[in-house]
């Protein structure tokens, strides 16, 4: 201020020259920090630099919001914002660690999304029942019908026309070289209509209704075959051991893909965006335990039921696992779910 | 040159970060969202196809099924979880979407949730694996007819198309998950092309310095910081002849300090709330 002409010339001219000066030791700071992240994992920086990143981060970032307004240097522009994108995402885009994930999804989120979506559940269940009896009651009126919604290779012999030697044989003598690739088969194939079933919600919920009706004829119509030879408890047994399990997990993501059709078709207060999203999150996360449950129930089933063939036993084992599932998904409530975190 | 630009700002979008901060995030383009894709659908079938030699190969008599075990898993988790799996870790990208700089990021600004990564990934199976898987097995069947395979790439089209058809770029996947998927650039810092100390400068008339606004004044920035001597002729010659200065034989030296006049003048409104953004202004 003493010397007006000295001052004149050592002033920078622009805006971009005096902010240059005065940051960009901290802008270059920063990178270096993200660029070490984003190569690596967290760990490997040391807890100085750790505490430095978020306060690097603000000061670009308010770098960033002064140099928009006061500066026309556009490649400091590009650069500031790059540089806070990244660090942005290397700060609120980083995952809590997978084990605390994991925790949460069996503490929390998964009972949650369960719980949160039981309308379409009961809907679904009761879908499946209406069309067991359905089908159940119109094979045992005209055997016929068997053929028209069972396709042969399904059915395995398992027809109207069998006999009840050869039905009792299917419920008690199983393949038992086999049982671990039958388990994994079962398990695989199940959890890739479960995740269909998600998908497909996405057309209005009406082929995830379709596929959950013909899941509930199939029941009906096995039933139904089992029980015109005298074999209905036999045959509850058999299907009641994996089954309440598997039909569960089936209702579940049929109900998660329900959710998200009727998010599209009536997203009630919401945008129809935003209601698609909180739909698709939360049934996002019951399709996904839908998949642990189908893994479950191929145990069940390619193992468990081709080692017991107790009816009582198997019976006992079915309700058990309904029980289990009831209580985690609907009476289960833990502590932690006050803290609000 | 300049229909890239426009285009790249059709795809920048707001993204206000916690702090407030807009970080106007550029949306990953439809050709490299599809290279991207590629990349990771060509990745995954070198990864069966050599898993698939590998436990042939490891196949004793009597292992047999516990390798069909492990097929039959490791089939389900290529198919299923090599996208989500990716996306859930700290870079929110398959190799496929690193290799062409993209990342998935939440709509809302807030942290990427395994709850979206998997409902956005979940909803492949009715973009691109049911009918491709339908096809499969019909083919193999041989029971495909023309309007099986027709129905088939419509389906597919549809779905595949999708992005195209809002501006969000948007797949149906990014839909129900509320994500969408951005380009990530590293930009280095650039030097500064004005500088501070004295130097003895041109001097310009205040009619030359009228002449243009800031658009003109970034794309001088960019031939500048560009050297190309060719265009930096053009330009001075350009400059010269509109503000009818002489010519003194040194383009860049002239280019650089009418800049350097050129953004003082211009910051110089923008402190007092002129902003002249182009030179119709």
């Amino acid at each position: 201020m003493n010397a007006p002409v000295a001052a004149e010339f050592d002033a920078p001219l622009v805006n971009a020259t005096r902010f240059r000066q005065a940051h960009s030791a901290d802008w270059e700071r920063l990178e270096e920090l993200v660029t070490r992240l984003e190569k690596r994992s967290i760990r490997r920086l040391s807890d100085d630099d750790l505490l430095e990143l978020p306060a690097l981060y603000r000061t670009t970032l308010s770098s960033l919001s002064v140099a928009r307004d006061t500066s026309l240097d556009r490649s400091l522009i590009t650069y500031l914002e790059q540089l806070s994108t990244r660090a942005y995402f290397q700060i609120y885009g980083v995952q809590t660690p997978a084990s605390r994930q994991i925790g949460r999804f069996f503490a929390r989120s998964w009972p949650e999304s369960v719980r949160a979506i039981w309308r379409e559940t009961l809907f679904c269940v009761l879908l499946t029942a209406g069309a067991a009896f359905v089908s159940y009651f119109l094979i045992r009126a005209d055997p016929s019908w068997f053929y028209a919604m069972i396709p042969q290779g399904l059915a395995g012999g398992r027809d109207p026309s069998a006999s009840a030697e050869f039905l009792r044989s299917t419920l008690y003598e199983g393949e038992k070289d086999w049982l671990g690739v039958f388990a994994t088969f079962l398990f695989t194939h199940n959890s890739q209509i479960a995740i269909f079933s998600f998908a497909l919600g996405f057309a209005f919920a009406v082929p995830t209704v379709l596929l959950i009706i013909y899941n509930g004829m199939m029941l009906g119509a096995f039933v139904a075959v089992f029980a015109a030879k005298g074999l209905g408890l036999n045959v509850a047994a058999w299907l009641m051991i994996h089954g309440t399990t598997e039909i569960f997990a089936i209702c579940i993501s049929g109900a998660a893909g329900i959710r998200i059709g009727m998010a599209i078709a009536f997203p009630g207060r919401l945008s129809r965006m935003d209601a698609v999203v909180a739909a698709g999150r939360t049934a996002a996360i019951a399709m996904a335990g839908t998949v642990i449950m189908l893994a479950i129930a191929g145990l069940l089933e390619g193992v468990g039921r081709q080692t017991i063939t107790n009816d009582g036993l198997r019976a006992l084992i079915g309700s058990a696992a309904l029980a289990g599932w009831l209580v985690y998904f609907y009476a289960w409530r833990p502590r932690s779910a006050a803290d609000g975190n | 040159m300049a229909t890239k630009a426009i285009r790249n700002r059709d795809l920048k979008r707001t993204f206000i970060t916690p702090e407030g901060v807009d970080l106007k995030l550029e949306l990953g383009s439809a050709g490299s969202r599809a290279g991207a894709f590629m990349i990771d659908f060509i990745a995954m079938i070198i990864v069966l196809v050599v898993v698939t030699i590998a436990l042939a190969l490891m196949a004793v008599p009597g292992s047999d099924k516990f390798v069909t075990v492990l097929w039959l898993l490791g089939f389900f988790v290529l198919r299923n979880g090599w996208f989500s799996l990716f996306e859930m870790g700290t870079r929110g990208a398959t190799p496929g979407k690193r290799l062409m700089g993209l990342r998935v990021v939440a709509r809302d600004g807030a942290r990427l949730t395994g709850a979206a990564v998997i409902a956005r990934n979940a909803m492949r199976e009715i973009e691109v694996f049911l009918p491709l898987s339908f096809l499969g097995m019909q083919t193999a069947e041989g029971t495909a007819d023309t309007f099986l395979v027709l129905f088939a790439l419509l389906w597919s089209g549809i779905f595949l198309f999708f992005p195209l058809f809002n501006k969000d770029r948007l797949r149906v996947g990014d839909l129900v998950a509320g994500t969408w998927v951005v380009q990530t650039t590293k930009a280095k810092l650039t030097h500064d092309l004005v500088g501070s100390g004295y130097r003895p400068r041109r001097t310009f008339p205040e009619h030359a310095l009228k002449l243009y606004g800031i658009y003109e004044l970034q794309t001088l920035e960019q031939v500048l910081r560009n050297e190309q001597s060719d265009a930096i002729v053009t330009v001075a010659r350009t400059i010269r002849d509109k503000a009818s200065l002489p010519d003194d034989g040194d383009d860049y030296g002239f280019l650089s300090d009418y800049y350097a006049a050129l953004c003082a003048r211009l910051e110089a409104g923008l402190m007092v709330g002129r902003r002249r953004e182009n030179k119709f202004e």
